[in-house]
């Protein structure tokens, strides 16, 4: 492993005289973090809503105006018709619809079942989900004061009380920002190692490389060397954004949390050069490189639940670093959990880091074959 | 056999139905300056690469500074320098940064390192070029580069691909004179490929590659007496010519 040191210092001088590549790399997940993190919101709020009010009666308007006082809704427009209602919709200018209709107080005061309409633009799973939960707890909330009033009883027969632990402002940026921290080093690392074996093939220095001593295993962890300390600039930059500007908690060992995501980094990288090895350009790899990055993020929990994946994407989604990598994050950031909760999710990812090395490793050929 | 430095045996590269090397039987001396002359496709690039462990033999093989080709192509890279025809250094790097990284590769530490970069730098006039960038060297100083960091580690054979391609002439004979000092001063053999006439003409003995085998080998005046030409270039393109006949008959 001697000639690894030249390789490493040759690497390092490169990446330090290629400030563009170094500038996006910093710069890049900085952006990535303002955008992301003020742009996504799992928590859906202000939907906007047209009614459509056929009996125009003081009840009909209660009943509104605790619709939206969820703050779930809001109201844009008031029709006077089914059709228009649903042209709202169609058009995308409203994302939900409430029909009150003529019989609606009528019911109402005779104590028969009186039936409202909500409809919802399901076309956008977050909004139409939690418009529909709106819309079922306004129901409830107006069921049980009449049928309380009717009963004579003041108090609840049961309530449920729910804690949400971790995260009890039920904050996005808690849940997004740990997320993001795993999600730009893949993005970046993959991208960067991707290149670098074929930019060497590409610019013909590769040839007067492997006419050298220097080993594969030499050659290859002196590439990546130098991103893994990128790698943690970038962490340290995003976690102190994190912290800073989106108020996110940063609550158990940095030690820990460094250490892992230091074998998470080489994992990543490891990834980058197995993809590299593949390809004959930089072109391709690029391209190979995309195509690896879309499913770390849409597979590893970092957006969508993996529990409520079929089994075989769950199953693709335990082969990439990320997902074990992210249980790391919010593990360590929001629930302050150490060695104990996460040893599986280490051993994991020192194997990943081990094995990619390996992979790529025996695909390259020190030959011109 | 002690001053063989290279030495092939039915040396024999196919691609395929393709024979890009075929039954090459070579024997050079140490401190022999060996000229591989040949159109393009003839094998001589297939042939080097061989003799550097770039490529393996599909039948034969080859004993480079007592090293088997086929047997350890690794050891083989610590004893030998390579240059091709393509600037194969890099070029945001300084030309001290490159020898410096070479130098490492081939194992040479602190002060050696130093110390042999310092003779390399002498040898080959580079002092003045130091800290500019690869990348804005001319052809001429590029291949003077290139050569420093194949020499960093002393190497006992040197391989030149078609070394002054893209070189103007004054350099090119600058460059001829470095090697024959290499030669002469420190028995390094080197073995080159060339297109150019004049060049092939300043090889100690030359040897003619056509598609893939040997038609001819001896001292450039030998080879033009062998075909009855006037010179290597006359030689050359009639040994040529009647191969192809050869071929396709």
């Amino acid at each position: 492993m001697r000639l690894f040191i030249p390789m490493f210092r040759k690497e390092f001088i490169q990446m330090r005289r290629d400030r563009l590549t170094l500038g996006i790399m910093v710069g890049v997940p900085v952006i990535q973090l303002m955008m992301f993190g003020f742009a996504i919101q799992t928590d859906v709020r202000h939907i906007p809503t047209v009614v459509f009010d056929e009996s125009r009666t003081p009840t009909s308007r209660d009943l509104i105006a605790a619709f939206e006082n969820t703050g779930n809704f809001r109201i844009v427009a008031h029709v006077d018709g089914r059709d228009a209602l649903d042209e709202w919709i169609g058009k995308g200018d409203a994302q939900a619809g409430i029909a009150i209709p003529h019989d609606f107080p009528r019911d109402l005061a005779r104590g028969t079942t009186a039936t409202i309409q909500v409809v919802v633009d399901a076309s956008d799973p977050l909004s139409s989900q939690a418009a529909l939960a709106a819309a079922a707890g306004v129901a409830q909330i107006r069921n049980l004061a009449i049928l309380s009033a009717a009963a004579h009883r003041t108090e609840l027969p049961l309530e449920t009380r729910v804690r949400p632990r971790y995260n009890p402002g039920l904050r996005s940026p808690n849940y997004i920002v740990p997320g993001l921290v795993g999600v730009i080093l893949t993005m970046t690392l993959v991208l960067v190692t991707a290149m670098a074996i074929v930019r060497e093939r590409e610019r013909g220095t590769l040839e007067q490389l492997i006419v050298t001593p220097i080993t594969k295993t030499e050659l290859m962890l002196g590439k990546i060397a130098p991103y893994v300390g990128v790698g943690l600039v970038q962490m340290t930059t995003v976690l102190l954004l994190g912290r800073f500007v989106f108020d996110v908690p940063l609550t158990g060992n940095v030690l820990l949390l460094y250490t892992i995501a230091f074998i998470f980094i080489v994992a990543s990288l490891a990834m980058g050069l197995f993809v590299s090895t593949l390809v004959r350009t930089q072109q391709q790899a690029m391209q190979a490189a995309f195509f690896f990055v879309l499913p770390n993020i849409l597979l590893s929990g970092f957006m969508f639940p993996r529990q409520a994946m079929p089994a075989v994407f769950q199953w693709i989604g335990a082969v990439l670093p990320l997902t074990h990598f992210l249980k790391v994050l919010r593990g360590i950031l929001l629930k302050g959990v150490g060695l104990p909760e996460l040893w599986r999710e280490i051993a994991i990812l020192l194997f990943m880091a081990t094995l990619l090395i390996a992979l790529s490793v025996r695909r390259f050929q020190k030959t011109l074959d | 056999m002690n001053d063989v430095a290279v030495e092939t045996r039915h040396l024999t590269r196919r691609y395929g139905p393709i024979v890009a090397v075929r039954d090459l039987n070579l024997s050079i001396a140490k401190g022999e300056v060996f000229g591989l002359l040949g159109p393009n496709g003839s094998g001589k690039t297939t042939t080097i690469r061989m003799l550097c462990g770039l490529i393996a033999p599909t039948e034969g093989t080859a004993i480079v500074a007592g090293v088997d080709v086929r047997e350890a192509p690794d050891k083989i890279k610590e004893l030998i320098g390579y240059m091709s025809q393509r600037f194969g250094l890099y070029e945001d790097l300084t030309v001290a940064e490159n020898m410096d990284f070479y130098g490492g590769i081939y194992g040479l530490e602190g002060p050696s390192r130093r110390g042999r970069i310092s003779e390399v730098v002498a040898f080959l006039g580079l002092d003045r070029r130091l800290d500019q960038l690869a990348g804005t060297l001319s052809g001429g100083w590029k291949q003077r580069l290139g050569l420093a960091c194949a020499l960093m580690h002393q190497p006992s054979v040197l391989f030149l691909d078609e070394p002054t391609a893209g070189v103007d002439p004054a350099a090119r004979r600058g460059f001829w004179q470095t090697i024959h000092r290499l030669a002469t001063e420190q028995g390094t053999t080197v073995i080159v490929t060339t297109h150019y006439m004049d060049e092939a003409g300043r090889c100690g003995r030359v040897a003619l590659l056509s598609q893939g085998h040997l038609i001819a080998l001896g001292t450039p005046d030998e080879v033009a007496q062998q075909v009855g030409g006037q010179d290597l270039e006359d030689a050359f393109i009639i040994l040529q010519q009647r191969d192809e006949q050869e071929q396709q008959t």
